[in-house]
Formats: structure tokens, sequence, C-alpha cells
């Protein structure tokens, strides 16, 4: 079986070609595929093969992040029907991206209204009116493509590697998408594909959905009237390796493995076709295998998070205040943008005009605007607080302390709640510092996280500063007020190499708190130490930061203070 | 128009499914809030359930598409007409996206309009367009809160006021909300959750059957959506005729005085707030019976709608992990045995 594998071509190319192919015959019912490279010569080789296999017979309309929804849409042409003095359309880009492809530029820059549009259209009526191919140029962990579209991907690949070997030749068979509706799918086939889905922990059958069709389409391509263990192996390939949320589990090991898990594999085992059927989907998992991504194990701890943060990006959106808050008065606008046009300021300002423009237009009746006339409202909206949690976790000051400081956290979280912030929680023991809760609104998470805290170990202070640093300063880049809460003794003991080494973890957390002021987040330092007045308080002058000596700290107090605290952050913006 | 993947092809779901059938029973209940995973069917299963129904009469040129049977439910312009001439159409579905703003769902000033022959007319909202159907917001929990407070005003009301840009409109907004979306990407206010009628959970489903069911219909349905409706014509059209006999029925359900009290004393027991989880409760159990042809409400019938209609109002203490369904299910045992 492994020979009969070994003779597709499976080396990053070929992958490349392969999705090419496949994706140019049915770009609308693949949903089309994430780039994830920056512009280069991967890119452009990918789009040129792209091109070719499609002989501009569908078309590739490109869209850059920052378009309008208008434009995506279609509408209103307001500068056209200024000019002509009668109502004029445009035509949305998704509109003419029909049966084709869209070629999203920057797609993890994409708003989540934008993309949320996007993913609408490719849903009416159940049936795709176009692909994407999204080029996704994310660098960092806190950007990546709206989860709402590369969900309705089928693919993803980095089309920098081994691009070299791209050869473009031949032609695709003509009709192959309707061919391959004709191919058949074995059931054997078809239930080790699922279960290949369930082993590697991926979250919606619509990734079932797309492996299906690939298999039909790559059995069709290769004249196959039914799809063979090869189609399988690559769909599974191209359509899961991506998706993977958990590494397949391997037979010996199933005690181990979660709920879940167990529930979908034992009954299985009863079934009289399994043998057959289990043996598949182990070989189609193997062709997965080869393809999960480095460092997929290191991820998956953190999957969980940036999962969620992706599909979370809705909830920070729009936070340029149109249409709420304090009003801020009017000024020049195009109404559709979201604004609420301040129609009284429109007519002022085109009111000195109108003689002039009779002049020019004389044919025209009622009031004569221009589009430089538009004036909208403008409001100024308080922006959204995230708490930072800093918990000093180490064996020194918190373990004893940690079960108050949790308490106290709880309480803040109700209060988060009812003003709506947002909390994160950074914890740090031993040698490392820790965002065990990326920011969020979902408070049974916050809780969930803060339970399993574990404790002990050296205080590696620095680290914990330069995360808070590095989470303030995402919070900020999506339009939210960080605070820092530091809830520790202040002893710092460890290095920011991980060196046990008193005095050096002292100056070198010093000088990471003044680069966390320097920043401009505000922070509060509770003192968790029996004897106040030591270290934590050196840390909240270095902070600049407001100083909380509560030996016996009370829930309650610690609560209040922070809310007082997030109020003045709030409001001082 | 392509046809839309049948209702009853839907593979697993079977609770968002009945919920889905008991709100087209009786409106009345008011809403369905499904939260959950990701690609389980929500949006396919409100589509399939509209072209399900069958096609209400309309008044034409109405862009409220007013009911020519009940002046009551009328808009101004079509109460004022004599002899309004009537069409038939779907039941509308009406998509309200991420990032919708103001105008997009309450109307506005038309600018075409205005900017072209400077007239002041009313351009019709998402509200408009979802009178008598179906609003589907996905991802209600990121709406932003002004448009959440303003849908529940008109869903509560059945009626959109508009005040604004010198407009003064009003007209009737009649619709089941239908909305979804992933708990833990955010909350959702208390005072949302209560407005919706019944709550399901939609879990992506964890058998190898089911994935293999979902992707095979699917994939018949995309190849070729017209014969694969045609497929299924039959089973839809039994679900159809069941439904329309138990919108007929709804209203004569005997709800017993011992079912009330029950009713009255689970939710006594369970502290829900208000009475809309009681009375949504009875609707739902009445619908319920009607939809599955019996005539009177069993305790039975009770305990199956006591976790959609009340799962999401129970006074929460949102560091209580105890899910709201155990809580529901012990009172359950408790009150009844």
């Amino acid at each position: 079986m492994t020979a009969r594998m070994d003779a597709a071509p499976r080396d990053a190319s070929g992958d490349a070609l392969l999705i090419c192919k496949l994706l140019a015959a049915d770009p609308k019912r693949l949903g089309g595929v994430a780039l994830a490279s920056g512009p280069g010569p991967g890119r452009d080789a990918f789009l040129t093969c792209y091109k070719y296999f499609t002989q501009d017979q569908t078309p590739l309309i490109t869209v850059p992040a920052h378009v309008s929804i208008d434009r995506l849409e279609g509408g209103l042409d307001i500068p056209a029907t200024l000019a002509r003095g009668k109502p004029t359309k445009s035509l949305g880009l998704m509109a003419t991206a029909e049966n084709g492809a869209m070629l999203l530029l920057s797609a993890e820059r994409l708003s989540a209204d934008k993309a949320a549009r996007i993913a609408l259209a490719m849903e009416e009526h159940h049936r795709a009116h176009f692909g994407l191919i999204a080029c996704d140029e994310s660098r960092d962990e806190d950007e990546s493509l709206p989860a709402i579209l590369s969900e309705r991907m089928a693919f993803r690949i980095n089309p920098d590697q081994g691009i070299a070997a791209l050869k473009v030749e031949g032609t695709l068979p003509k009709n192959l998408s309707q061919s391959a509706d004709a191919v058949t799918l074995p059931e054997k086939i078809e239930t080790a594909l699922a279960e290949t889905a369930l082993m590697l922990g991926i979250p919606s059958p619509r990734a079932l959905i797309f492996a299906f069709r690939v298999t039909k389409l790559h059995a069709a391509l290769h004249n196959r009237k039914s799809v063979t263990e090869e189609d399988a192996a690559i769909a599974a390939q191209l359509v899961f390796a991506h998706r993977a949320t958990q590494m397949p589990v391997e037979e010996s090991a199933s005690e181990d493995q979660p709920e879940e898990q167990n529930t979908e594999t034992q009954p299985e085992s009863s079934d009289p076709d399994s043998d057959t059927g289990g043996a598949l989907a182990d070989r189609v998992l193997d062709a997965v295998r080869a393809h999960l991504p480095e460092g997929l194990l290191a991820k998956l701890d953190a999957s969980a998070f940036t999962r969620h943060g992706k599909s979370g990006q809705g909830a920070k959106a729009a936070k340029a205040g149109k249409t709420r808050g304090r009003p801020l008065g009017a000024r020049r606008g195009d109404p559709r943008s979201g604004a609420r046009l301040d129609l009284v300021e429109t007519l002022r300002v085109a009111a000195p005009w109108q003689t002039l423009r009779r002049r020019t237009q004389p044919n025209r009746t009622g009031v004569l605007v221009h589009k430089d006339d538009f004036r909208v409202r403008r409001f100024k909206e308080s922006r959204e607080t995230t708490a930072i949690f800093v918990v000093d976790a180490s064996g020194s000051s918190a373990i004893r302390r940690l079960a108050e400081a949790k308490g106290a956290v709880e309480l803040i979280l109700a209060d988060c709640y009812v003003r709506r912030d947002r909390v994160a929680v950074i914890a740090f023991r031993s040698k490392s510092a820790e965002i065990l809760l990326h920011p969020t609104r979902s408070l049974q998470r916050a809780k969930r996280s803060l339970a399993e805290l574990p404790g002990g170990g050296g205080t590696p202070l620095t680290a914990a500063i330069e995360a808070t640093l590095t989470l303030a300063e995402q919070v900020k880049r999506s339009g939210g007020v960080p605070l820092a809460v530091f809830l520790t003794d202040g002893r710092a003991n460890i290095t920011r190499d991980g060196t046990p080494d008193k005095a050096r973890a002292l100056s070198e957390s010093e000088g990471a708190a003044k680069a966390l002021r320097a920043s401009g987040v505000k922070s509060l330092v509770i003192d968790l130490s029996d004897r106040p007045e030591g270290a934590a308080k050196t840390l909240a002058t270095a902070l600049a930061g407001l100083y909380l000596p509560l030996p016996h700290a009370e829930s309650h107090t610690i609560s209040n203070h922070v809310g007082a605290a997030m109020k003045s952050a709030g409001a001082s913006r | 128009m392509t046809s839309r993947f049948p209702f009853s092809a839907i593979a697993g779901q079977d609770e968002m499914k009945r919920a889905l059938l008991l709100t087209a029973v009786d409106p009345m209940i008011g809403g369905l809030l499904a939260f959950g995973d990701r690609g389980t069917g929500k949006s396919t299963a409100v589509r399939a359930l509209a072209a399900l129904l069958p096609e209400m009469k309309a008044i034409e040129g109405c862009p409220y598409h007013c009911d020519p049977a009940s002046t009551q439910a009328q808009c101004e312009a079509c109460r004022n007409k004599t002899k309004p001439k009537t069409k038939t159409m779907p039941i509308p579905v009406v998509d309200l996206p991420l990032g919708a703003t103001e105008d997009r769902v309450v109307g506005a000033l038309d600018l075409e309009r205005a900017l072209a022959s400077g007239e002041k007319a009313f351009e019709p909202g998402l509200l408009a367009a979802a009178n008598r159907g179906y609003l589907y917001v996905d991802e209600v929990n990121l709406l932003e809160d002004h448009i959440v407070d303003l849908l529940l005003d008109v869903a509560a009301s059945g009626e959109n006021v508009v005040e604004r840009e010198g407009l003064s409109i009003r007209h009737p907004a009649r619709f089941v909300l239908i909305g979804s979306g992933n708990p833990e990407e955010g909350e959702l206010r208390p005072q949302l959750l209560d407005r919706f009628g019944l709550s399901v959970d939609v879990r992506t489903p964890t058998d190898v059957a089911t994935w293999v069911e979902i992707a095979r219909r699917r994939l018949a349905y995309e190849a070729d959506p017209e014969a694969y409706a045609k497929q299924w014509a039959s089973q839809d059209g039994e679900l159809q005729r069941k439904l329309v006999a138990a919108r007929k029925k709804v209203e004569s359900v005997v709800l017993s005085d011992q079912i009330l009290e029950r009713a009255a004393a689970l939710c006594l027991a369970l502290q829900t707030d208000g009475l809309r989880g009681q009375l949504t409760l009875m609707r739902a159990a009445r619908a319920l019976t009607a939809f599955e042809g019996r005539k009177q409400v069993t305790l039975d019938d009770l305990k199956r709608m006591a976790g959609p209609a009340l799962r999401h109002r129970l006074r929460r203490n949102p560091l209580d992990e105890t899910g709201s369904q155990t809580r529901i299910d012990r009172a359950l045992a408790e009150l009844f045995g």
C-alpha cells in the first residue's frame, strides 16, 4: 500500500500543482485555498498556474483588504449618480467573480464584517458562487485569516515551498466538475475518511464534504470511474492535514484518549466491516501524518486559544465609533460606509453653491448635491478595557496566597462581566510566563484556566512582564485599552535566560517594568507578600503603577481597587 | 432559483430541527437560539425550513409583503387599499450579517431617490424584508449592542418605528428571530437571551456514520440540486402536511389545569426570571402536542420541552459551571419523579 501511495508525486510542488488543477476545475464548490505566504515568486507562480488551468474561462477578481462593502456587494455609485442626476448602479466585485474566484490580498486584515459578507455570499442558496484564493500574510500569532472564511476553503498551502519545480503543462479535461459528479465513492472509503477526520480532531463536517469532493475530482482527473485508496489519501492530505487539531492517538494509548475519541472508535470495532474499514482509515491516516505541519504538537496546546482567538475577531471589530457614543459633530464622509448621514449639515454645505451649480446644470430639478457635500455624524466611543491578570504562581509567594488571589480574580471577573470588559490571564512560575487565557469575554474559560493554575518553582518576573507587554501591545492594536494587574510579591529570582540569580533577576525585572511603563500601559500591583513595602513596592514604582499592599488581601477590597483603576483607564481615553 | 437543501435531508441535529419546526407551528413561541459549533448546518436548516413551509399570500407591491387576510397586521398603505392585488411568495429568510449598519437594518432615507429626484422616500431595511418570515442572525453574540437592542425592541413589538433623517415611518415587522453563535467567543446578555423563545445546543456530531451521511448528502445535493430535492420531496411533503395540520390544531390543544400548575411549579423551582419562560414552555409543549397529532398536553411533553424553553433563562452565576440542563433535569426529577 505504501508503494501505491508513493506513486503519486507527494512533495510540496506536487501539492501546489494539484490544488491548482482541482481549484481551476471547480472553484466554487471547493471554496478555495489559503496561500500562507507573503507576496513573492511562490504566490506568483501559483496564480500563473491557476490562470493557466482556468484558461481565462472563469474570472479571477483581485480584492484588496481595504475594499469597501459597497464595492464588494455593489450598489449605488454615488459619484456617477450625482454627475448624471439619475441613479447609477455599480456591479459588486462578488457578482463579477461569479463562477470564478476572488483573490483576497492580505486576507488576514479583512475586517469581520467584510469576511461575514463574503462568507454569506459563498453560502447563498447553498451553492457557492465563487471560490477564494486568500493570501494569508500573517506573521504573528495574533493575526490570522478570519475563521469564518478559512473554514469555507478546502485547502491551505505555503506556495513558497518547492516552487521551483512547479511545471505547467497539459490541460484539464473538459467538464471535470461534471464528470466528477458521476464518479462513485465506495462506502468503505467514505467511512475511512470520516474516521480519519474525527481522529485528527477536525471540528467541522464541512472538511469531510470537501474531502469527498476532492476524491471525486482527483479520480475524474485520472479518468477513473470510482474513487480509489490513492484518491482518498491525497484528499485527506490536502484537506485534513492543515485542519488537524490533535495528533491521532495510537491504538495502544486508547485509555489516554479524550472521552469523545472513545465513543467514536470503540463502536466501530464491533462492526463486521471494521477490519477493512479500520485498516483503510489507518492507511489514510498514515498518509496524512506525513503531511501534518511541523510543530503541530507544540501548537496544539495553544490551538484551543488561537482557534477561538481567530474567530473572536468580530468582537473587536468596528470600534471606529461611527454609530454610537457621544456625538462629536459632523464631518465630510461617505454615508454608506455605516456612518449616519447628517442631512441638515449636508444641505447647509450644499446651499451656497446652488446658484452656481444651477448654471452648469440648468435641466436638473431639486437641490444639487455633490459628493463632497456629504456630512456624516461622528461619535466618540469609549474603548473596551482588557484587564490582563499577571498571576505569580511561584513557590515564594503564591502557592500559599494563590487561593486568595484566585478568589479576588474571580470577583473581578464577575465585575468585568457586568461591564462587558475583557480579561486575559498570564501566569508565571519556575522558568517562564505563560498566557493561560487570551483576551476573552467568556468568564467560564477564565475561571477554568484559573482553576487549573499550577503552582510552585521560581519567580521569573522579567518573563512575566515581557509577556504582559506583548499582550498589551496586541490589545492596543485591536483597539482596546490594556490594564495590567500584577498579583505577586515582586521577589524575582529567575533571570531572563532562566537561571536562578536573585540580584540580576531583580535588576532585569526593573528594566522590563520600565519598558512596560514606557509603552503607556496602566498597571496595578497587588502585593501578596506577608511583609509589604518590599520588592513589590519597588516593582510598582518602576511601573509607575498603583501599589496595593494587601498583607491579608480580601477579595472584595482587591476587586474594588481594580474596578476603580479600570474605570479610570477607560475614562482617560 | 435553485432548489434549497431539503429539510428532511439534514442529518442529525434532531433537537434543533424539532425546535425549528415548533417555531413554525406557533410563531408566538418567539424564535430560536442555536448556540454551538461552526459548520453544523444551522443556516442550512433555517433556509430549508422556510422552503418547507407553504408559500404565503401577500399584497403585491408592498415592501413589507403584508398579509391580505389580516388588516390588523398590515402597513398603512395596504390598509387604505380597497381591493389590493395579491401574489404568492415563499416565506422570506433574511440574513443579518455581522457588521450590518443600523441603516441597513431599520431602513433609511432612500439615497437613490433623494439624490436623483430630491424626493424624501424611505428605503426599507432588513426588518421590512423579514416581515412574516425569518430573520437569521449568525454570530448573534458578536453583534454590536445597539443593533441587538434595536432587534429586541422590534421583535417584541412586531413593529418597526423609524424616526430619523426627517423620516417618520412605522411598518409591521413580525418575524421569527433565529440566532446562532459560539458561546466561547463571547456571551449574550441575559436580556437578549430571555427574548429568544427556545434555545438549543448544537454540537458537531461525533460518530462516523453521521459525518459520512452529512457529506454524502451534501455532495449529492451539489451535483444536482433539483433532482436531489425531488428525491426528498415526499418526505418534505409529509413534513409539510404535518406542519400545516399542526398549525390548524395548535389553538385547540387542551392544556389542563394540572399541567399548567406543574409548569408553574417547575419555573418556580428553577427561579426563572419573569413569566416569559413559563409562557414559552406552555406554548412549546402545546406546539409539540399538536405537531405529534395529539390533543392533550401530557407531563411528558412538558418534560421534553423544559430544556429548550428554560435552559437559557436560569438565573446564572457566571462562575457556576453546573450546566443548565443538569439543573433542569434535577428539578424535573425532584418535582415529578
